[in-house]
């Protein structure tokens, strides 16, 4: 089914949605850069302003896996993002629309520089990576995705937070027209997020603006979302549109829906089984309906990097 | 009105062909030209299984309401293959869990069954299906007589133990559970209603005799 766009539109647009819906010839495709989008600056990062357009000067990064990527109809049509509906290809199904520009991030709390940023200017400042990293979901399936993105620690750097902000909070956008799953009361709307100011400026925090080398697509958090890899997915925040700096441990969505089933830290761990099912395997997506599950990793095997961040914290109690 | 003989001779076949319906839209959609499974086939084919199992679970379940109100006899005649059909989802939910999901790894599986209850439930729920399928054949109906009745309403606890199992493992959206908790509560209810009421018409006749 092609759905069909309003005529004004740009024909760089028509075919990345042409391309969208052709997966088979869409990572093969270079004709889809938004030409007109990547401009100007040397220095600093570029974010073109259409999902799936190409991405410039993006550097390799030692952190990240050399295990196989998931392909990319995989990652952006089997996730979660409530705003856009319950099922797992809803967001794919519902986000075709959804319009991430213009779109300003709110900078708020305890730092020298608040304010309300436009993403460009957000962006501008940093070079873009790409993270290639394992992502667990809560549900005991996972996937490997090439992300784009900036460290957070760098974005944090900017905004010169105060020794008084203890935690980062972040927010998604909240537009019952534009995000039409927050018609649904599943969730307490805006949908929430936190780390401690040690889990944000951990190297392998980042902000991703995009995937595959090319910008966010809809489904997957454009224009801008959060990727924690050590941490169950739902922490990876989509959409965001505020990041505040707060003295104390932020509630967060999952954490208000269900709390003796979701808490603040949400660390991968086999150990600690989900209260109704179990976290010790889980289900690479991709590998066929004849593999068995894999053992899952405490910390999603980045614990070399983080394990130090819980250094005498009961990860039973504090799951 | 239809009678007995020509429903079934008319019917059986067209209704046990729907009913595989579901079966083989899964076995074409696990073939990459005619459909797919999407990105977690197994989820997908567990789910849709397990989905069809509970329907044909209601629907035998409401073949005797709507007997009783549409005055269609014949329609009874249906129960039983939609019944085993119930069972052909489930117990094919149940496989696939055992073989694609654990891989059959059993110590896993064993802990699964007894320490997750939302399995231990779907398991059990499986048991009654089996032994209802395994005494449904007429020969053994007639051979076991009124303790026939008694082991077949266990279909009671089954299907409550299924919805349950459903309601269970959704991560957040009840939804779909929900609505598969009113239907068979209004299955249930009815029957207690007209046992109500044929109790009370019976007391009624016992005391004006005619």
């Amino acid at each position: 089914m092609l759905i069909k766009k309003p005529i004004s539109i740009k024909s760089s647009e028509i075919t990345s949605e042409t391309n969208y819906l052709n997966r088979r010839n869409f990572l093969k495709s270079s004709t889809l850069i938004g030409g007109s989008m990547i401009s100007s600056s040397l220095i600093g990062a570029n974010l073109p302003d259409e999902p799936f357009a190409e991405l410039k000067d993006v550097q390799p990064s030692k952190y990240s896996t050399d295990e196989k990527i998931n392909n990319f109809l995989d990652v952006t049509s089997y996730n979660n993002y409530y705003e856009f509906g319950l099922d797992k290809d809803d967001p794919y199904k519902n986000s075709r629309d959804f319009q991430s520009r213009p779109w300003s991030i709110e900078v708020t709390g305890e730092a020298e520089k608040t304010g309300v940023f436009d993403i460009e200017d957000f962006i501008k400042p940093h070079l873009l990576e790409e993270r290639i990293y394992r992502m667990r979901c809560v549900e005991a399936w996972s996937m490997v995705i090439p992300w784009v993105g900036i460290p957070l620690a760098d974005i944090i750097k900017t905004f010169k937070p105060l020794s008084s902000a203890t935690h980062v909070k972040f927010e998604t956008l909240h537009d019952r027209e534009r995000m039409p799953g927050q018609k649904s009361r599943v969730l307490k709307w805006p949908y929430r997020e936190g780390l401690t100011i040690q889990e944000a400026v951990n190297p392998l925090t980042i902000m991703a603006v995009g995937m595959y080398g090319r910008a966010l697509p809809n489904q997957n958090g454009a224009p801008i979302r959060l990727v924690v890899p050590w941490k169950y997915g739902f922490k990876g925040i989509k959409g965001i549109v505020k990041m505040s700096f707060v003295k104390s441990q932020p509630k967060t969505s999952w954490e208000m829906a269900a709390p003796n089933e979701y808490g603040f830290y949400a660390n991968v761990n086999p150990k600690v089984s989900h209260p109704r099912w179990s976290q010790a395997r889980e289900r690479r997506i991709g590998s066929g309906v004849f593999a068995s599950k894999q053992p899952t990793q405490l910390f999603n095997g980045y614990g070399e990097q983080v394990a130090h961040l819980y250094d005498g914290l009961n990860l039973r109690r504090h799951f | 009105m239809l009678t007995a003989k020509s429903a079934r001779k008319f019917f059986k076949l067209p209704v046990f062909l729907t009913c595989l319906l579901p079966f083989l839209f899964i076995i074409t959609d696990a073939y990459e030209y005619t459909g797919s499974l999407g990105a977690n086939p197994i989820e997908n084919i567990q789910d849709r299984l397990g989905n069809w199992g509970l329907r044909f679970l209601l629907i035998s379940l409401a073949i005797t309401p709507i007997r009783k109100i549409t005055g269609q006899a014949w329609i009874i005649l249906f129960r039983r293959m939609l019944g085993l059909f119930a069972f052909f989802y489930v117990l094919l939910h149940f496989l696939t869990w055992l073989i694609l999901e654990q891989s059959m790894v059993l110590p896993a599986i064993i802990e699964d069954i007894i320490t997750r209850p939302f399995i231990t439930i779907g398991f059990l729920a499986l048991l009654i299906l089996f032994i209802m399928a395994a005494t449904s054949t007429t020969n053994i109906k007639k051979k076991l007589k009124k303790r026939w009745h008694t082991i077949h309403r266990l279909v009671y606890g089954s299907s409550a133990l299924a919805v349950w199992h459903y309601w269970w493992q959704v991560k957040k959206d009840i939804t779909e559970p929900l609505i598969y908790a009113v239907i068979l509560s209004v299955l249930l209810l009815y029957r207690l209603w007209y046992k109500y009421k044929s109790q009370k018409l019976m007391s009624l006749k016992t005391k004006n005799p005619a």
